[in-house]
């Protein structure tokens, strides 16, 4: 029997809490704590990211589950004072909803958890990532015994098929139709794979799910290894995901001290272990072909299929290869049933998934949400609103293979065929939302600049196209925007989509297609009119203060890094527009709203 | 550590499940002990460490035990509110080790409430 | 070039660069993956833990070490971001390239460093103290703009404080 505490505080150590300094909070607690000589009362614990990274510090108490934000280690003397001598709750810390004006204690009653449904993130905040037993107490490895023991790998496959669990990394083929496949290719040798080489900007899913829940992820590796017939697996993971790593390497070798990965795993007769592989710096090998070429070794170019993976893949053998997010769902699946997961989620996209939320939303994080939600619920009800209560202008989905959707759709579900037809897609979870200040032309010109720079160059209507595309968007921004550049733009994109090898320049130009799709009015206000709508482009703009409102503070004068704004204490200023090169400290200092862009 | 079977597995689901109950808010009975100023001095700490030795002796993974400030009856601490799910709270009052081992075998493991410590039952819910 | 040749140019390197300590552990290194199929970008990442960049001779080495020809060391060290064939400073700084951090205004974040440290973009200070790079999304959006030292990840990375936190790692 375990010892039992009246109280647990379970404070975050996912990547964002630790740099703002959870772990210093931590440790504070632990000393505060027996300072007042309740160590035997109250534990401390640590868990894996809870997902409300702009709250952090977080921790979350229990029981009740009452959610507190933003600690610091000069504050735990009180927190620990008031929470635990004197056994109130700490209104300070407490999370308030901005409009509602109202402190919310209970973590499941703040909107931006209150409208989420975990499946693959069933344990977050829940349990300490480096504590086995804790997984294993909310039912971990349950699935794992059940499947080695109890099915067949056609049962499992069958199992996963019937649940209509698609691929989360972005492709949302069927899983369970990927794993058929390779059961019934002949092979002694096979091999199952993960895809943790995340790397699309502004998305953090996977790292959030390695850094959380570890086990789950080993699991679904587990059992995808009984049902395809392979004993080797392989976690292809970001080498600049240094706590993943850590978390990943625990994760792992607790499993094999408990014979959970090696010979005979749990006296069934079958084994399996996985090694870590890190990947060294290339969006490309998110590509299937592409990850395989590089464990082997080799460049990172994706290769023609047929021949799929399933039948030859890594090292020639038959290969499965998922992301982190669809294994961490297939425990779950085997746990609780075919007919639970397809109850969740739309005809087609059954379900859930992990998106992460970020950008100009009052709640940033990572959420977990049935498929088929609108867009507009997850902007306002879980995000919280707009920063500053600004216009939401786009919401940028998918990343660089996705697009941005204007605000006129957001009453779109979000599943797998709905957001195809907007012309982005569902992508692997990056969810940036952006509001009036925000540029579409620019955004664009972001989105080609990472994939001209990612291409790994095998195909040369994505080499040599992507950076065609870069190029007019550059001049575009820059104010050299000629008549008919759109139309190319549009013409480029067509066949760098029909022409591409591989995932990375088939959806490459999407950022692209969709702005000047949602958004081409703003692209001829860049060409014909030499403006930038949103004021973001720095060659389209200048900053003029308003004598009528400059009360000559001189914020702007000592805040201005080419010193090129003049005027006297007391007197309307004025910028040098020759010397400006439009940094818009300016704009961001005045308090008196006296500087206009235009 | 040797290599796990399934019944082993099952063993250290079982020993989770306490730290588990806990967080999930799945538990079946919640003890709270009162804890402002008063009730401090009246010893609330002594109950407070009499129920959690209960709650670690008996075994169970189904309870919880936390505390709460003052419940504003300060005369007759120190006290405690007992509540199984789905039926009345229960504040006994005047406590000491005696009355928490009684009230831990009659009302937390067997849902019977010992109405001749109780103040009154049917105040507010926590749940 | 033969295997004396290449040997001897490796040990001249390493002496230069003051890491003749490091010989045997890249030896060991090469002698860990020599059998193993796929080993080759392991054993660059490991090399260049240790002596912080993969130039020309030190991809000879690993080559002749590992029976592979030097192209195709060159194609791989040349293909991923993670590996540099210049010299790196003690402190590697990853400024993040993400939406999050371009949207929350990395770009001020870099100008500070750069200016502050007298360095550039992919380049290293004079006396090898930080080398500056970018990095794709780090996946820590919720704390834009975000930079990472070595392994720690600083988050709401103030411009005006940039080169002040900096100013801690030696």
């Amino acid at each position: 029997m375990e010892r039992v505490y009246r109280t647990h505080i379970l404070v975050c150590a996912g990547t964002g809490c630790v740099s703002a300094g959870s772990l210093k909070v931590r440790d504070a607690l632990v000393r505060e704590i027996e300072k007042h000589g309740l160590e035997e009362e109250v534990m401390v614990a640590t868990t894996g990211c809870n997902g409300f990274c702009a709250a952090g510090p977080i921790a979350v108490v229990h029981p009740d589950g009452i959610f507190y934000k933003r600690l610091n280690v000069e504050d735990v003397p009180y927190f620990v004072e008031e929470l635990l001598v004197k056994g109130r709750v700490v209104e300070k810390h407490l999370f308030a909803e901005e409009e509602r004006n109202e402190l919310i204690p209970v973590m499941n009653d703040i909107g931006f958890f209150k409208n989420q449904v975990l499946v693959a993130l069933k344990n977050r905040a829940l349990i300490d990532p480096d504590v086995i037993d804790e997984y294993i107490g909310r039912d971990g490895y349950v699935a794992t015994s059940r499947a080695l023991t109890e099915m067949s790998p056609g049962a499992i496959v069958e199992e996963i098929q019937k649940s209509g669990l698609r691929g989360r990394g972005g492709g949302g083929f069927s899983t369970g139709l990927k794993w058929k496949f390779c059961m019934e290719t002949k092979g002694d040798v096979k091999y199952i794979l993960c895809n943790a080489d995340e790397g699309d900007p502004g998305a953090f899913m996977d790292r959030y799910i390695l850094e959380s829940d570890p086990h789950a992820v080993l699991e679904g590796m587990i059992i995808g290894g009984k049902a395809i017939g392979a004993n080797k697996g392989y976690i292809y993971v970001r080498a600049e995901y240094p706590l993943a790593i850590q978390r990943l390497n625990t994760a792992i070798a607790q499993a094999r001290e408990y014979g959970l990965l090696g010979e005979n795993i749990l006296g069934s007769g079958f084994d399996f272990d996985i090694e870590l592989y890190y990947g060294a710096g290339a969006f490309v090998c998110g590509e299937e072909t592409a990850l395989m070429q590089s464990i082997e070794g080799k460049r990172g170019m994706p290769r023609p299929r047929p021949p799929f993976p399933a039948q030859k893949g890594l090292w020639g053998k038959p290969t499965v290869l998922n992301n982190v997010e669809t294994y961490a769902n297939v425990p779950q699946i085997i746990l609780r049933g075919s007919a639970w997961f397809s109850s969740l989620g739309t005809e087609t996209s059954k379900g859930t998934k992990v998106f992460a939320l970020t950008g100009d939303v009052n709640n940033i994080g990572l959420i977990e949400v049935p498929m088929g939600i609108t867009l507009r619920k997850i902007v306002y009800d879980i995000g919280g609103g707009i920063k500053n209560n600004r216009e939401l202008k786009a919401i940028q989905i998918g990343g660089p293979s996705g697009g941005c959707l204007p605000a006129s759709i957001i009453d779109t579900p979000v599943d797998y065929e709905s957001i195809i037809k907007t012309g982005a897609i569902v992508g692997s979870g990056g969810m940036v939302v952006m509001d009036d200040s925000n540029c579409m032309v620019d955004i664009a010109r972001f989105f080609l600049e990472f994939t001209a720079e990612e291409s790994c160059g095998k195909c040369t209507p994505c080499r040599v196209g992507t950076r065609i595309l870069l190029e007019k968007l550059k001049d575009i921004t820059e104010g050299r925007g000629k008549d008919g550049d759109i139309e190319i733009l549009e013409t480029i994109s067509r066949n760098i989509i029909s022409s591409s090898l591989c995932g990375l320049g088939q959806t490459a130009p999407n950022p692209v297609l969709t702005t000047i799709r949602y958004f081409r009015h703003e692209y001829e206000a860049h060409i014909y009119d030499k403006k930038c709508p949103a004021g973001k482009c720095k060659a389209l703009i200048s900053y003029i203060i308003d004598p009528e409102k400059c009360t000559g503070c001189m914020l702007c004068k000592r805040n201005c890094p080419q010193e090129c704004i003049t005027g006297e204490k007391k007197t309307p200023h004025v910028i040098d527009q020759t010397l400006c090169i439009r940094c818009g400290l300016c704009y961001e200092s005045c308090r008196f709203n006296a500087i206009r862009v235009e | 550590m040797a290599k796990l079977t399934i019944e082993d597995l099952k063993k250290i689901r079982q020993q989770a499940q306490g730290t588990v109950t806990m967080r999930e808010g799945s538990h079946r009975a919640k003890i709270t002990v009162h804890m402002g100023t008063c009730g401090i001095a009246a010893g609330a700490r002594k109950i407070m460490d009499a129920f959690l030795a209960e709650v670690s002796r008996s075994g169970g993974t189904d309870v919880v035990l936390t505390t709460s400030g003052c419940a504003g009856l300060c005369s007759r601490e120190p006290m405690a509110t007992v509540e199984i799910r789905g039926s009345a709270p229960v504040k006994y009052i005047d406590l000491d080790e005696a009355k928490v081992k009684k009230i831990f075998e009659d009302h937390v493991l067997k849902e019977k409430p010992v109405t001749e410590y109780a103040l009154v039952q049917g105040s507010e819910t926590t749940y | 070039m033969n295997i004396y040749h290449v040997t001897r140019e490796f040990d001249t390197f390493l002496k230069r660069e003051n890491l003749s300590g490091y010989k045997d552990r890249i030896d060991s290194i090469l002698e860990i993956y020599r059998e193993r199929p796929g080993g080759l970008i392991p054993v660059l990442q490991q090399v260049q833990e240790h002596i912080k960049y993969l130039p020309p001779v030190v991809q000879h080495y690993i080559a002749m070490g590992l029976g592979v020809p030097s192209s195709d060391v060159y194609g791989v060290v040349s293909f991923y971001s993670f590996f540099t064939m210049k010299p790196r400073g003690r402190h590697l700084v990853r400024a993040c390239l993400g939406t999050a951090c371009y949207v929350k205004g990395i770009q001020r974040v870099i100008d500070k460093i750069e200016t502050g440290f007298n360095l550039k973009m992919g380049g290293t200070s004079e006396d090898r103290r930080f080398t500056l790079q970018g990095v794709r999304c780090l996946g820590a959006c919720g704390l834009a703009p975000v930079v990472m030292v070595d392994d720690d990840t600083l988050g709401e990375v103030d411009p005006s404080k940039i080169v002040k936190l900096l100013e801690k790692y030696e």
